[in-house]
């Protein structure tokens, strides 16, 4: 493996200074899974490593009246392991679960997952179906930008020279309101999404009709997809097998996949729409406080 | 004599397993062992459980140098010109070495054990010489202080390539104009012993052919003729290639690798490197499973020249990515197969052409292949024709039953097709068409007596067989299959200790519990407990030739002459307790409990003895040296339920059986957890493995990321039913365990999957994609 420097800043400014000295050859390392692996394959070649673990405001998990605020380098464990987070954002607690096993989780942050920006990233489709907003800190300050415009191509995203993520703001959830996001994979453990959709749901009182929804996909476009066409259908609609197939053939309207050795275009528009049709039960059934039927695996 | 039909026959735990682990017991006839069938804990367990096992990347030697292997990035090129000249003046760069660096061989056959090499091609294999034939060729190599400067120093290396035209299917690449990879090869054609004249990418052809063919055919009342197509599959063993050697001043080559076989290993080297095979001593390490994949040599060669270069050991290390790239998998296929049967389903015919990709050199396991496609039933007429044909990919080596799986995909699948449109049980067609002893293989071997029958009978018998399967999209699926297995040369020398104990030494490598099968048959000769046995595996320089852990030959031969060691043993002692008792040897018996009797009533216990041999003319050593030619074929048939998502196409194992004749179990658990271990592979090979490649030749999925094997969460705990028909050519009837129960289960699921959705896969992988696209065709 090639040779770089390590640097561990104490504060979010050491950080933003060290990165826009070296824009070119310095990265961010949060878990490193993403990380250190590219660099072993040579597909990014850093000089410098920045770690970003140290910053508090990078470490911040707080659930409170306005919304979730989930810092960058927050490792999966920490969320799906607080049961009022993994409750009220089950989607983001869903995705933590399956990135990785138990070694990967300890490490891993729903940051480093967006700012690698794979358009099979587990844990994007839930940002942007909990309506998620990034929160990037960089030599001209502070800026947010909604989850799904962040990424902007395969490993490419937003980000200027010298920006890191600090946190990911949620708003709160509504009253009857539930999440999931669930991924196909060939096998039922240690995969990468063939397809994955994250759905939140916003159902009335009586549990019987959505009043909104927000449905995302992965691994069937260049980045993660918010299909803004899929909530439509939804809205207003009473909860309906008509107007959830009707939602599905949006997602599978919207999903542009391409043929590679892990699906073929027509296994992943067909899948979209599938998965679309589970994980929008499944997230009624939450938002309804009902007995589900979800399994990590299947 | 009763005929088999009227046998007793019931399927039972087997004891000491869990409630899974059962056998089919004829009445009358139980096996009355000491030591065989129990299950003591394995000699290596607890090294191996604590971590303190040493395998092939741990070693250290004061010294040692660290290499890295440069690869080619194409799929096929000619090599204009190597320069190392840089790599070489990197600080910390001990050595570079390419094909030039080694002495150049001849076409000469040698035989590794599970396959022949032809030296000419190895060498080339082991770093191209004037051409590279698939994306991970090596093609240098550089010895340095770290791993990371010999991998710097390595892409330092100018190779200049003129690349050319990539050809990775068989049927295109017997076309006449496909791009040829190996100007020399010429077709060989067996057994008529003729060469074509003319470079092509078919290196061999196979015929064979029995009876009347076409009046066969004629006969038939229902003839079914299919397709099938397999993609390259690798054995996915966890540990990764490695190997260390030493060149030392005085011509001594000392290498340190994890393999199948240490003495193909030091046969290997010594050819490749031009020196005596006595001047090459192979330090076998502990190994993480090889499945045939481990018998060629990769690394050795090259860290010995390296070592010559810089004088000093180096260690060379494979990564994941390597061994997908640059090892053996097994071949993917296309296969055309035919069966003719009568109106009461008696097989009257068959016929099938068999195209293996070779890889990038001659040598796919064609013939096995040929050999075993109608080895399970009793085919009166029959016509086979095989071909191994070069292709961009890696070249083949051997992975459990070489050649087996592949064919028994093609003929199983047919076989339920017939029982389908004739409305027959699947198992009771097999129990009418099964092979017994004295049948004609369609390759003109005649069987000894086999268990083909047997399995079937306990498949009957079973619990999975008699409960229901209910529920949607949900199907049952059973095949059957063959292998030879093997004998070969073994050896073993047994020292009797002081204490009453026996230190066995032996050359084959322990990959699947030998130590323990091995030192078991000892123990049950000796009449003394296996815990009173230490074995333990020892270099080329301390014992004598030992082929292969392959060909399901060790637990048959190696125990063979662990019998013969213990028998010489016997000899010995009978001796000296004739000695001490002042008879002749001949007055001695060696009996029952472990005990020693002479005349008049005179005893001494093993230990008691053992305790009086310094006394007696010295310490025994008895010797066991064979080359054992009676391993029997066994069968194997196994049961899959599965339920496949209609909207997904994906493919759920809910319960899966393995039944299989293995002569008889000297370790149960040992003999469980081959069957299980194979079906694993065979479902995985099934369900999701396969090399995938781009239109360039470049290989996309050398991970385990993409190259996808079972985990545990995608099977279900594998049931076993031992069926022990004794192989005549063993005293306690061992046949042969590892192969067998890769060979069922792509069929075995395949038909299940047909009973689940009405959609026949002939094509592996069974992945979700090209399931779920059957699905959606079949719906109209
Ligand atoms: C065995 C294994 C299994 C995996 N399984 C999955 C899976 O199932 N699903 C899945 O989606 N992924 C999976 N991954 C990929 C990876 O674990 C995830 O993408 C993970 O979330 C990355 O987080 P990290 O903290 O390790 O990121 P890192 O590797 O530290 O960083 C990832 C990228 O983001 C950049 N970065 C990190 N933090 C910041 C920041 N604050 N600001 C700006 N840029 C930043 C880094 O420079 C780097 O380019 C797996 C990886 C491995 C090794």
């Amino acid at each position: 493996m090639r040779d770089f420097e390590y640097e561990a800043p104490m504060s979010l400014d050491d950080a933003v200074a060290l990165l826009s000295g070296n824009p070119a050859a310095a990265k961010p390392l949060a878990g490193g899974t993403d990380l250190i692996d590219h660099i072993r394959t040579r597909r990014l070649e850093p000089d410098l490593v920045v770690d970003v673990k140290k910053i508090p405001d990078l470490n911040v998990l707080e659930l409170g009246d306005d919304g979730l605020r989930l810092g960058a380098a927050v490792p999966c464990y920490r969320i799906y392991g607080d049961p009022q987070i993994a409750a009220a954002y089950s989607a983001v607690a869903d995705s933590c679960r399956i990135i990785g096993g138990t070694q990967i989780q300890s490490r891993a942050s729903v940051g480093g997952n967006l700012c690698n920006s794979g358009p099979a990233a587990d844990s994007t489709p839930s940002l942007i179906a909990l309506a998620a907003r990034v929160v990037i800190a960089g030599p001209g300050g502070r800026r947010e930008v909604a989850a799904e415009d962040f990424c902007t191509g395969p490993g490419q995203n937003v980000l200027e020279s010298g920006e890191l993520v600090v946190e990911i703001v949620f708003p709160a959830r509504p009253a009857v309101g539930g999440s999931h996001y669930r991924r196909f994979i060939p096998r039922n453990e240690m995969d990468i999404a063939v397809v994955g959709v994250g759905a939140a749901v916003e159902l009335d009182e009586s549990g019987q009709s959505f009043v909104s929804a927000r449905i995302a996909l992965a691994a069937v476009a260049p980045t993660p997809l918010y299909v803004e066409a899929a909530g439509a259908a939804l809205a207003g609609q009473p909860v309906s097998d008509e107007a959830i197939a009707a939602a599905a053939a949006a997602a599978r309207e919207a999903a542009t996949p391409i043929d590679d050795m892990r699906g073929t275009v027509e296994f992943r528009k067909h899948i979209s729409g599938v998965l679309t049709e589970r994980v929008i039960r499944e997230a009624v059934a939450r938002a309804r406080g009902e007995e589900t039927g979800y399994r990590i695996g299947q | 004599m009763a005929t088999v039909e009227d046998r007793q026959f019931r399927v039972e735990p087997f004891p000491g397993g869990t409630p899974g682990n059962q056998r089919l017991v004829e009445e009358g006839r139980l096996p009355d062992y000491d030591v065989v069938g129990t299950r003591p804990i394995r000699h290596d367990g607890t090294d191996k459980v604590t971590g303190r096992a040493r395998y092939g990347a741990d070693i250290k030697l004061s010294g040692l140098l660290q290499g890295y292997v440069l690869r080619s990035p194409h799929a096929h090129a000619r090599i204009v010109s190597i320069d190392t000249s840089r790599a070489a003046e990197v600080p910390g760069v001990h050595a570079v070495c390419t094909n030039a660096d080694m002495p150049s061989a001849d076409h000469r056959a040698g035989d590794l054990g599970e396959g022949m090499v032809d030296w000419y091609h190895l060498n080339q294999n082991v770093l191209a010489n004037d051409k590279v034939l698939y994306t991970g060729h090596a093609v240098a190599a550089v010895a340095a202080d770290s791993v990371h400067i010999a991998e710097e120093a390595a892409r330092l290396i100018e190779v200049e390539y003129e690349v050319l035209p990539p050809v990775l299917d068989v049927r295109e690449a017997r076309g006449a104009d496909a791009p040829v990879l190996n100007d020399d090869v010429r077709t060989d054609r067996q057994p008529a012993g003729e060469t074509g004249d003319t470079p092509t990418n078919v290196a061999k052809h196979f015929h064979y052919e029995k009876g009347d063919v076409d009046a066969g055919f004629a006969a038939a009342e229902l003839v079914i003729e299919r397709e099938f197509t397999t993609e390259t599959v690798h054995q996915g063993y966890i540990e990764p290639h490695t190997a260390t050697a030493f060149w030392s001043p005085d011509g001594k080559i000392t290498v340190w690798t994890s393999t199948q076989g240490s003495f193909m290993i030091r046969m290997q080297v010594a050819e490749l490197l031009d020196v005596a095979i006595s001047k090459v001593k192979v330090v076998p390490m502990e190994i993480g499973g090889g499945f045939g994949g481990k018998i060629a040599v990769y690394l050795q060669p090259v860290a010995a020249v390296l070592s010559r270069l810089s004088g000093r050991p180096v260690k060379l290390n494979m990564d994941r990515s390597n061994v997908f790239d640059a090892t053996g998998p097994t071949p993917g296929s296309y296969m055309k197969v035919k069966i003719g049967v009568d109106a009461e389903g008696k097989i009257t015919a068959g016929e099938a052409e068999l195209l293996f990709e070779a890889g990038a050199f001659p040598g796919s396991p064609i013939n096995p292949g040929c050999m075993c496609v109608f080895a399970c039933y009793d085919v009166p007429n029959g016509r086979i024709d095989g071909y191994d044909i070069c292709v961009n990919k890696p070249r083949s080596n051997a992975y459990r039953a070489p050649g087996s799986t592949h064919v028994a995909l093609a003929t199983e699948t047919i076989v339920d097709e017939i029982c389908e449109a004739q409305g027959i049980c699947p198992v009771e067609f097999r129990l009418k068409n099964a092979v017994k002893e004295g049948d004609e293989r369609v390759d003109g071997v005649t069987y000894p007596p086999v268990g083909m029958w047997e399995t079937i009978k306990a498949v009957e018998l079973s619990d999975h067989w008699q409960s229901p399967l209910e529920g949607p999209n949900r199907g049952r699926g059973i095949a059957s299959g063959f292998w030879f297995n093997f004998g070969g040369n073994s050896v073993v020398a047994a020292t009797v200790n002081e204490d009453g104990t026996v230190s066995l030494i032996e050359g084959s490598t322990d990959i699947g519990g030998t130590r323990a099968s091995v030192a078991m048959q000892l123990a049950e000769i000796l009449g003394i407990a296996a815990e009173d046995v230490t074995p333990t595996v020892v270099d080329t320089d301390s014992i004598g030739h030992t082929d292969v852990t392959g060909g399901s030959r060790t637990c048959h031969a190696t125990g063979l002459a662990a019998i013969k060691a213990a028998e010489d043993i016997q000899a010995q002692l009978r001796q000296r307790a004739a000695m001490l008792w002042d008879v002749e040897s001949e007055q001695v018996e060696y009996g029952d409990g472990a005990t020693l009797t002479g005349p008049e009533g005179k005893t001494i216990s093993f230990q008691e003895i053992s305790g009086k041999l310094t006394q007696t003319g010295g310490p025994v050593v008895g010797r066991g040296s064979v080359n054992a030619d009676k391993h029997g074929g066994a069968f194997g048939t196994h049961i899959a339920d599965v339920e496949v998502d209609p909207d997904t196409g994906k493919v759920q194992v809910l319960r899966y059986t393995v039944v299989q004749d293995v002569g008889t179990a000297i370790h149960p658990s040992y003999v469980e957890g081959q069957m299980q271990g194979g079906a694993a592979q065979g479902i995985g090979w099934a369900l999701n493995e396969e090399y995938h490649y781009g239109d360039d030749g470049r290989l996309h999925n050398a991970s385990f990321l993409d190259y996808r094997i079972p985990t545990c969460y995608d099977l279900p705990d594998i049931e076993t039913i031992i069926v022990e028909v004794p192989n005549p050519g063993h005293p306690f009837g061992v046949r042969g365990v590892g192969e067998v129960p890769i060979v069922p289960p792509p069929a075995a699921m395949a038909n299940a999957i047909f009973r689940a959705t009405g959609v026949r896969m002939r094509s592996l992988p069974m992945s979700p994609p090209k399931m779920l696209h059957e699905l959606l065709a079949s719906d109209g």
